[in-house]
């Protein structure tokens, strides 16, 4: 009988056991590993791994600006992600939650761009982009402004916003869908009884629309941010970084610390603190809603 | 009386055209903007398109939007010559491959978390399901190092475990709800049957998860069809290499081929647009559905 009980949960347990192989070999033990490594000085190679306390983080935090501006330009993306992209996508869908004929063809298409590859986007506006014989250049000259042309992606003072139009056009129609949803999701009567009261669209919009959006647009915030500080295909297809260190972000600063300088330890005292740095973004985000919900 | 009731008549009927006006006015306007943000979407792809089919000498200075004479032996040489019939395969391979393995052991999994008891389950399953929410940007170094240990650096296998691996917390969540959802019933009566677990859940729920098993196929199939990080880190040969991660190879290579390049682009896009046209009713509630739940 208890034999026969055993023999049972360990049948039970074989159909989770591939997974919880898989999980503990490829999730938890590299988890553990980023922050064993990350307090040491190992190159990769090397047999043995020799412990150097926090001195990874104490140079990252005290000597090594261009990963910090890897993250303030992260920033700067998300910053025109949330704001621009986000609000253009609201926009979109607040139209297109209207009954307006071929609604769905719109929604075909704005969803487009978000099924592509950064790496595939980014080649493509690579070359919208080009000094030469990039589209923008000749749009310029075909309106008279050929003054503006210039290689978009290799100079400086627009590397960083060409790259952030690129993210946002391949992200926006990912937000007008889910932000679709949220709006249709809204009982039509509620709209109804405002109109009754004499609500006019504004009011509607304010009263009626945005608090039953809430729980949405923090959504839709925390994902933008999480996907666009993690950028990284995009870049790396466009300017790999540069110039200068005008695009890097901070997973091209991660990859390159790795494979380019072959400091290992480092980039994971890198990936640590940049992990920690998301996931307090994020609660600073749900804490937000919920104090926002309560109100 | 004639000549007020007329007179009125004629103001309602002015009042009705006005509306009209500005309610088509209205319409056209924002038919425009849509219109221009959707063409805004399509003529890259288009642009890429008609590249793809233009020689090396116009490719810089021919604008028009269709070539008068397509160069269409440029698929032939990119997927000859530029090596992208071989990325096509391997991709296809990779997709396939962790595609089954994703839909095989997450719904073994979800199924044992929705309808079997085991000690330490709940734990087991919130522990699965935090690595979905908890980012860990610097994984994929200890990824790599791990691979390097194992001597699964530029394999298949090195390629396809961790890619599977990555897709399970989605998939045992979305399919712990689908089996949570469906009534018991057919499945108890199928035990006084006699059939055994494993026979319950092949023959049972499995078939009747299909709508989920679909959602969560698709969606691993554009992950890993669009994946490149861990294709650049643990790839090197050629030969093993994914489309996404050929073609950055190739413009490394070949960076003033453009019309190849295109061709190897639209090679690329081609798979993606035709499941994204075929099931984009399915994508899209999947994606709403997963993201208004979550």
């Amino acid at each position: 009988m208890n034999l026969h009980r055993v023999r049972h949960i360990v049948g039970n347990y074989v159909f989770v056991l591939p997974a919880l192989l898989l999980f503990l070999i490829f999730s938890i033990y590299p988890f553990y590993k980023v922050f064993q490594l990350s307090i040491t000085d190992w190159d990769g190679i090397s047999p043995q791994l020799n412990y150097i306390g926090l001195a990874n983080f104490i140079d990252l935090f005290t000597d090594n600006p261009v990963f910090w501006h890897s993250m303030r330009n992260a920033f700067y993306v998300t910053f025109l992600a949330l704001t621009v992209q986000n609000f253009l996508a609201l926009g979109l869908a607040l139209l297109c939650d209207r009954d307006i004929k071929g609604g769905n063809v719109y929604r075909v298409i704005f969803y487009l761009p978000p099924v592509l590859s950064g790496i595939v986007v980014g080649l493509i506006w690579n070359w919208i982009y080009d000094g030469n014989y990039g589209l923008l250049n000749h749009f310029l000259a075909f309106i008279g402004l050929e003054d503006l042309s210039r290689a978009w992606l290799a100079d400086s003072r627009t590397a960083l916003i060409a790259v952030s139009i690129i993210h946002m056009w391949k992200g926006f129609g990912w937000g007008f869908v889910i932000l679709l949803a949220g709006l249709q999701s809204i009982p039509r009567e509620l709209y109804e009884a405002a109109r009754v009261d004499g609500a006019n669209a504004w009011v509607m919009f304010r009263h009626v629309t945005v608090p039953l959006m809430i729980p949405v647009f923090i959504l839709v915030s925390i994902l933008t941010i999480l996907g666009t500080m993690q950028v990284f295909d995009i870049i790396i297809a466009t300017t790999g970084g540069g110039p200068g260190y005008h695009t890097e972000v901070p997973i091209t600063r991660i990859v390159s610390t790795m494979i380019g300088s072959s400091k290992f330890g480092y980039a994971c005292a890198m990936g640590v603190v940049f992990g920690l740095i998301l996931l307090a973004i994020s609660m600073v985000q749900i804490k937000a809603s919920k104090m926002m919900r309560q109100v | 009386m004639n000549t007020r009731s007329a007179l009125s008549l004629t103001g309602t009927a002015n009042e009705v055209n006005y509306e009209r006006v500005k309610k088509l006015t209205v319409s056209v306007f924002v038919h425009a903007f849509l219109v221009l943000v959707s063409f805004s979407c399509l003529f890259p792809l288009w642009w890429a398109f008609a590249s793809s089919l233009k020689t090396q000498q116009t490719v810089f200075t021919d604008l028009s939007f269709f070539p008068s004479q397509p160069q269409w032996q440029n698929y032939l040489t990119a997927w000859t010559k530029a090596n992208f019939g071989l990325y096509f395969l391997n991709s296809l391979f990779y997709t396939v491959c962790v595609v089954v393995g994703v839909l095989l052991i997450a719904s073994m999994a979800a199924y044992a978390f929705s309808r079997l008891q085991f000690p330490g389950k709940n734990v087991l399953f919130l522990v699965l399901i935090s690595t979905m929410m908890i980012p860990i940007p610097g994984s994929f170094i200890a990824l790599y190092v791990l691979l390097n240990k194992l001597g699964l650096v530029d394999t298949r296998l090195g390629y396809i475990l961790p890619q599977i691996n990555g897709g399970l917390a989605l998939g045992i969540f979305l399919l712990k709800t689908f089996f949570d959802d469906l009534p018991k019933e057919l499945e108890d009566s199928a035990r006084i049957d006699g059939c055994g677990r494993f026979r319950v859940y092949w023959h049972i729920a499995l078939p009747l998860a299909r709508p989920a098993l679909a959602v969560l196929a698709i969606f691993n199939i554009l992950a890993v069809w669009n994946e490149y990080i861990l294709a650049m880190l643990v790839l090197s040969a050629k030969q093993l290499m994914p489309l996404q991660r050929g073609l950055m190879v190739f413009q490394g290579a070949h960076i003033t081929q453009y019309p190849l390049l295109m061709a190897g682009i639209v090679i690329t896009i081609l798979p993606v647009l035709a499941i994204y046209l075929m099931l984009q009713k399915h994508i899209i509630k999947g994606i709403t559905a997963g993201a208004v739940k979550g």
